[in-house]
């Protein structure tokens, strides 16, 4: 740094000064509850899933399968148009095993998050699929692997109710 | 084609509902740590004065504004002040009624320029006037905490 | 293209510390007054104010950038607030750059800080909003899935091992032991990285740099006003920035191309033909290890999965052909958001200018580019400074 700068400024706290007050804190817990509108294009996303179907939407210019469906193409900037129903199987396009939850406390049973590219959406630069979570499978990097076939359990239809939860997971096909 | 047109049912116009996790801790900082402590410690107010811009700054800070020079002269604010301007609220967030009108005010002390928030009582909301004179009540020691909270509110002199 | 030379003057930082005393504004200031001291300017020397800082919600404050504006010498000035994620760090700066190059101002201070750890239990809780409300939140993420799952397709599509990955962690820490600002130099090994925590895999505990809290000032000015007040102005030779989707799953995630189109953006205006032979000192963001590697493909200085072998061959150390992030870079000083790639800026000006003490990058370095990213991974911003 220049030769002027001798010393730099920034004060250093334990957690333990908050703990036992010796820093002075004062404590804000704001209540943001929110109510988001889902929309038309995920709206009828979800109806699809209550019915045990993924849907996608088609772009009319560069004919890919947007999945998650949106009512305009980011790449062409014109409206989609036909909704077409996806088989459902795809593969893992990537994935992660998760052991701590976001404040950062272990998880009892690791999860497995991953990013499931669905049959019938793939285009040259870009995959449709959406993120779920992996089941019937064993949490190890040696066993999940990128490229596996899965398909999507649902739960009963009495109980989906129109969320991405309609999908419980997805699991390895069984081959043969 | 407007995107309502797609819609087919009602039910597809759905709202999800959720909550963003958060609580906020706040440091005091530099400043803060000195005018909470004496705050809390003596029921004393603190200020910092800027020599340059010939400025009081309460509640303190470490550095001016006007010309960013460091403030290193405190001074003592003396326990009077004014009522530089105020309101009267009648409800709640929720726009709930509030069982006693509050009186918040921007008070004004002697010899400092920059004025703050807080609430005013022990006063009838009709008889608050701007120019008002008030004085700060604070809490008991053993009920201050080092917030701003440790002065209770303001009352007329 | 009709704009003017603008450099970089001043510059200041504070100490990038896991939980600061001092309040944000505070930070702000003692980074902004140190910027302003290192060139002999004052507050009425300033014309206008480019501040960056994080989501209101890590400070539960409201628009952050005007609580910041007292200690960032924003008081009755034209001010102006950038957020882009992680990539704020570059893009403040990029603010700043035009309104000095359009010719309506002529000096612009620039001020980026991040106080996290006012957000409890853990910033993460301010960060679950980057994932999609209905399709994602529902599923209980945390921030480090989204990383870890674009780790794990870096590494597959190139047959990389954490082994490759670990050899930045070391390289970044041991560099930051020159920093006074960091939080976390020192010598670490490739095995103690492997056997830390698993948190996410593939990201384990040593893979990620600290949250913390800091601040960094930069003073950008008109050429004018440069040649006055310094004999070593570093210029702003081009700058560049680009987004990706926000439909993240949809991208190719082994690849940031919204850094390669920054970064061609850049180097167009710096007339950069060949940036492995034109710039001499790299700082790619590098929030985890493999980021450093990923952004230097984007950035083009190395071929695509080649970034580990680089590594490897020795050609990133500070002595290397192509040093990158002599700093230490967010893994060894310290990651407070929005201040931690105008941290990288600042390190650029001091090394062009002879002046990073130990941390200097041998035989005369005249160019650099540094390059942030955030978030939801969709930024790309990229600024190329040089000196003459």
């Amino acid at each position: 740094m220049s030769e002027r700068i001798k010393e730099y400024p920034g004060t250093y706290v334990k957690e333990q000064a908050f703990a036992d007050g010796s820093v002075l804190q004062t404590w804000w817990y704001p209540k943001a509850d929110y109510a988001w509108d889902a929309g038309v294009a995920i709206g009828r996303f979800l109806a699809g899933l209550k019915e045990g179907k993924i849907l996608g939407i088609t772009c009319p210019q560069c004919h890919r399968v947007l999945v998650p469906p949106r009512m305009v193409c980011e790449h062409c900037f014109v409206p989609t148009g036909n909704w077409v129903e996806l088989p459902g199987t795809g593969y893992v396009k990537t994935f992660s095993i998760v052991t701590v939850r976001w404040d950062m406390e272990r998880l009892e049973t690791p999860l497995i998050p991953a990013v499931i590219a669905l049959d019938g959406a793939e285009a040259l630069n870009a995959t449709g699929g959406f993120m779920h979570l992996l089941g019937e499978i064993e949490p190890k990097p040696e066993v999940v692997r990128i490229g596996l076939r899965v398909e999507p359990v649902w739960l009963p239809p009495r109980k989906r109710t129109g969320a991405i939860t309609d999908i419980q997971y997805f699991r390895p096909i069984k081959e043969g | 084609m407007s995107p309502t047109e797609n819609l087919r049912f009602a039910h597809e116009a759905k709202a999800w509902p959720g909550a963003i996790p958060l609580q906020s801790r706040y440091t005091m900082g530099l400043a803060g740590e000195r005018f909470f402590h004496a705050l809390k410690d003596e029921a004393r107010l603190l200020a910092t004065y800027c020599p340059n811009c010939d400025y009081t700054y309460l509640p303190p800070r470490i550095y001016c504004e006007r010309c960013f020079s460091e403030l290193e002269e405190w001074v003592e604010v003396p326990n009077h002040g004014r009522v530089y301007a105020y309101t009267v609220v009648h409800c709640d967030l929720d726009e709930k009624p509030l069982a006693k009108p509050q009186i918040v005010a921007l008070i004004e002390m002697d010899g400092c320029d920059s004025v703050f928030v807080h609430l005013l009582d022990g006063v009838d909301p009709d008889d608050v006037c701007i120019g008002m004179e008030v004085r700060a009540v604070f809490q008991s020691k053993a009920r201050r905490t080092g917030e701003i909270t440790d002065i209770a509110y303001f009352r007329p002199v | 293209m009709r704009t003017r030379r603008v450099a970089v003057v001043g510059a200041g930082m504070t100490k990038f510390v896991r939980r600061a005393l001092e309040t944000a504004d505070e930070l702000s200031w003692q980074a902004s007054k140190m910027a302003l001291d290192s060139c002999g300017l004052t507050l009425d020397d300033i014309d206008c104010v480019a501040v960056g800082s994080a989501p209101d919600a890590f400070d539960g404050v409201h628009m952050k950038n005007e609580y910041l504006s007292p200690g960032s010498g924003a008081w009755m000035k034209p001010h102006i607030r950038c957020y882009v994620g992680g990539g704020t760090g570059v893009m403040t700066p990029i603010h700043g750059w035009y309104h000095v190059a359009s010719g309506l101002f002529d000096t612009c201070l620039v001020v980026c800080e991040e106080k996290m750890s006012s957000c409890q239990p853990h910033p993460q809780g301010a960060f679950l909003t980057i994932f999609d409300h209905t399709l994602e939140r529902p599923l209980g993420p945390n921030l480090l899935w989204i990383f870890a799952m674009e780790m794990n397709a870096y590494m597959h599509r190139y047959g990389l091992t954490k082994r490759d990955l670990a050899q930045v962690v070391v390289k970044n820490r041991a560099n930051a032991k020159y920093h006074p600002c960091a939080l976390l130099g020192g010598d670490i090994t490739v095995e103690e990285v492997l056997e830390s925590e698993a948190m996410a895999w593939p990201v384990q505990r040593l893979d990620v740099s600290p949250i913390s809290d800091g601040a960094v000032a930069v003073v950008l000015a008109a050429e004018h006003v440069a040649h006055r007040v310094t004999d070593k102005p570093v210029w702003i030779e081009g700058v560049g920035w680009s987004l990706e989707t926000a439909y993240w799953t949809n991208r190719d995630l082994s690849y940031p191309l919204q850094v390669e189109q920054a970064a061609r953006m850049a180097y167009s205006m710096a007339g950069i033909t060949e940036p492995r032979k034109q710039i001499h000192i790299a700082e790619p963001y590098d929030p985890f290890d493999y980021k450093e590697l990923h952004h230097l493909e984007g950035l083009m200085l190395a071929d695509k999965g080649k970034a580990p072998e680089m590594t490897a061959l020795g050609i990133t150390r500070r002595d290397g052909d192509l040093p990158v992030c002599p700093s230490g870079g967010l893994l060894g000083v310290g990651n407070p958001i929005a201040a931690a790639g105008l941290m990288k800026v600042a390190e650029l000006f001091w090394q062009l200018r002879g002046e990073a003490g130990e941390r200097q990058v041998p035989g005369n370095p005249k160019r650099g580019v540094a390059q942030a990213w955030g978030d939801l991974m969709q930024v790309g911003t990229v600024i190329v400074m040089g000196i003459a």
